[in-house]
């Protein structure tokens, strides 16, 4: 019998097949062209990020008053410090992937299963990271009061500092309680309400003549506006409607509700990323474990999700520049 | 990409014997340039803190760090140093074209939305 193969006499010439023009792999090349895809929806939340800073300018919170906060250290202002060591952690994980990487090249499995460890190691700190600064930053520190326009007043005392609702608010005895099914209409449900109402902090600030109210608008040096006493106290009588305390997608207590919306998605999109780069990472390390690459002959796999693993740390740089630095 | 590395990095200022030694060389350098950026954070000299083109010369600086931590990320981590020049263009410059393009046209609505709030009877401050 005949071959059914058909000589198309282009053999050898350049569309003839066989070429690799761009000298990679099928499966690296389209891990390329899902981190450009990639990169264009974070890009898009970057971009809209900018948007709505450039939007709200003179009264964008402070990041460095924000994210002030280190795990042990409870009540030292320590702006940065964390998420630097957060942003060296996934650094660190990304030299070591990239160690794996080499040492797959060099089809040493006993090296490329200890750099895969490291690797996963470090992704799992990094989200525990996360987690712990979701926490803080939900639970909030200071509280402070929202006007009926939605702008955030903050509380200081003469010296500038910083004094948290909790401090002077006075209790009143006929505070309301929480609204339940079970003590009212049964079809109707209320959120939890925040630990002092506004009318405690109202006279609990009137009580204590050393305290000034902070608003959200930027000065001319980049500070938040303070007011003076009689000020302070106008805008809170007339504009204060209700406490915050924390932070949700609703309101927070830093300013802006836009900050924290951008905040959650941003980070939790990125975080989200890390968690499957660590559950990919797991799986491939079991396949290097269990040799599928060693009987392969090649270890490009661990360099796929490698590409990966490196645009997470990559999209990482440009979240702590955007988000806690510029 | 065989096993060819290309061992030289800011330009054959540094040239390194292995392809492991340049990875240690990247991250120093790369932690050198985070350690910068928190130390000027925190810091703020108020030299950095004018004007330059509508920002502050401090974020502009932050900007140029972040493009260099994410040139030595990928060129030597994802090892596009090491492909070839059609698919590094293929990814790199529709990326950076595509996002110049929304970067500026996003900025650019929001600072007009500023104006509007700023300068039209709209009032939020209440």
């Amino acid at each position: 019998m005949d071959s059914t193969v058909v000589s198309t006499g282009t053999e050898g010439k350049t569309w003839g097949g066989g070429n690799r023009p761009l000298g990679a792999s099928y499966g690296k090349l389209m891990m390329w062209f899902f981190i450009v895809s990639d990169a264009l929806t974070f890009s898009g939340f970057l971009a809209a990020y900018g948007f709505s800073r450039f939007k709200f300018i003179d009264s964008w919170p402070i990041a460095d008053e924000v994210f002030t906060h280190v795990p042990f250290l409870h009540g030292q202002e320590l702006p940065m410090i964390y998420v630097a060591f957060m942003t060296f952690i996934l650094i660190m994980s990304s030299v070591t992937m990239v160690l794996a990487v080499d040492a797959g090249h060099k089809l040493d499995k006993k090296k490329v299963t200890l750099y895969m460890f490291l690797t996963i190691i470090g992704g799992a700190i990094f989200v525990g990271s996360q987690a712990w600064e979701w926490a803080t930053f939900i639970k909030g520190d200071y509280g402070a009061v929202q006007t009926k326009g939605g702008n955030i007043l903050q509380f200081l005392n003469t010296e500038g500092e910083r004094v948290a609702i909790s401090e002077f608010a006075t209790p009143i005895a006929d505070a309301r309680t929480e609204h339940e099914r079970s003590n009212g209409l049964w079809f109707v449900e209320e959120g939890t309400l925040t630990t002092y109402s506004i009318n405690e902090v109202v006279q609990g600030f009137e009580a204590n003549p050393d305290l000034l109210v902070r608003t959200q608008t930027l000065t001319e040096t980049g500070e938040k506006t303070i007011l003076s006493r009689e000020e302070s106290l106008l805008t809170l009588k007339t504009n204060g409607q209700s406490v915050v305390e924390g932070a949700n997608l609703r309101v927070n207590e830093y300013g802006t509700s836009l900050f924290a919306d951008f905040f959650f998605f941003i980070t939790g999109f990125h975080g989200f990323h890390v968690f499957s780069g660590v559950v990919i990472n797991i799986i491939i390390f079991f396949n290097v474990i269990l040799g599928t690459y060693e009987r392969r002959g090649s270890y490009e796999m661990v360099e796929k999700v490698g590409l990966y693993w490196h645009f997470v740390d990559l999209v990482w740089v440009f979240v702590f520049t955007f988000f806690y630095l510029v | 990409m065989a096993h060819a590395h290309k061992l030289e990095i800011l330009r054959g200022l540094i040239k390194f014997k292995s392809n492991t030694q340049k990875i240690w060389g990247v991250l120093i350098l790369l932690s050198i340039i985070t350690a910068v950026e928190v130390v000027l954070g925190i810091y703020k000299p108020e030299v950095l803190m004018t004007q330059i083109l509508g920002m502050k010369g401090l974020n502009w600086i932050f900007i140029i760090l972040t493009l260099a931590k994410a040139y030595y990320i990928t060129w030597d981590f994802m090892h596009m140093r090491d492909e070839k020049a059609s698919l590094r263009r293929m990814v790199v410059w529709t990326a950076v074209f595509l996002i110049c393009y929304l970067i500026f046209i996003l900025l650019q609505e929001g600072g007009y939305i500023f104006d509007i709030y700023d300068e039209a009877y709209i009032k939020r401050d209440f």
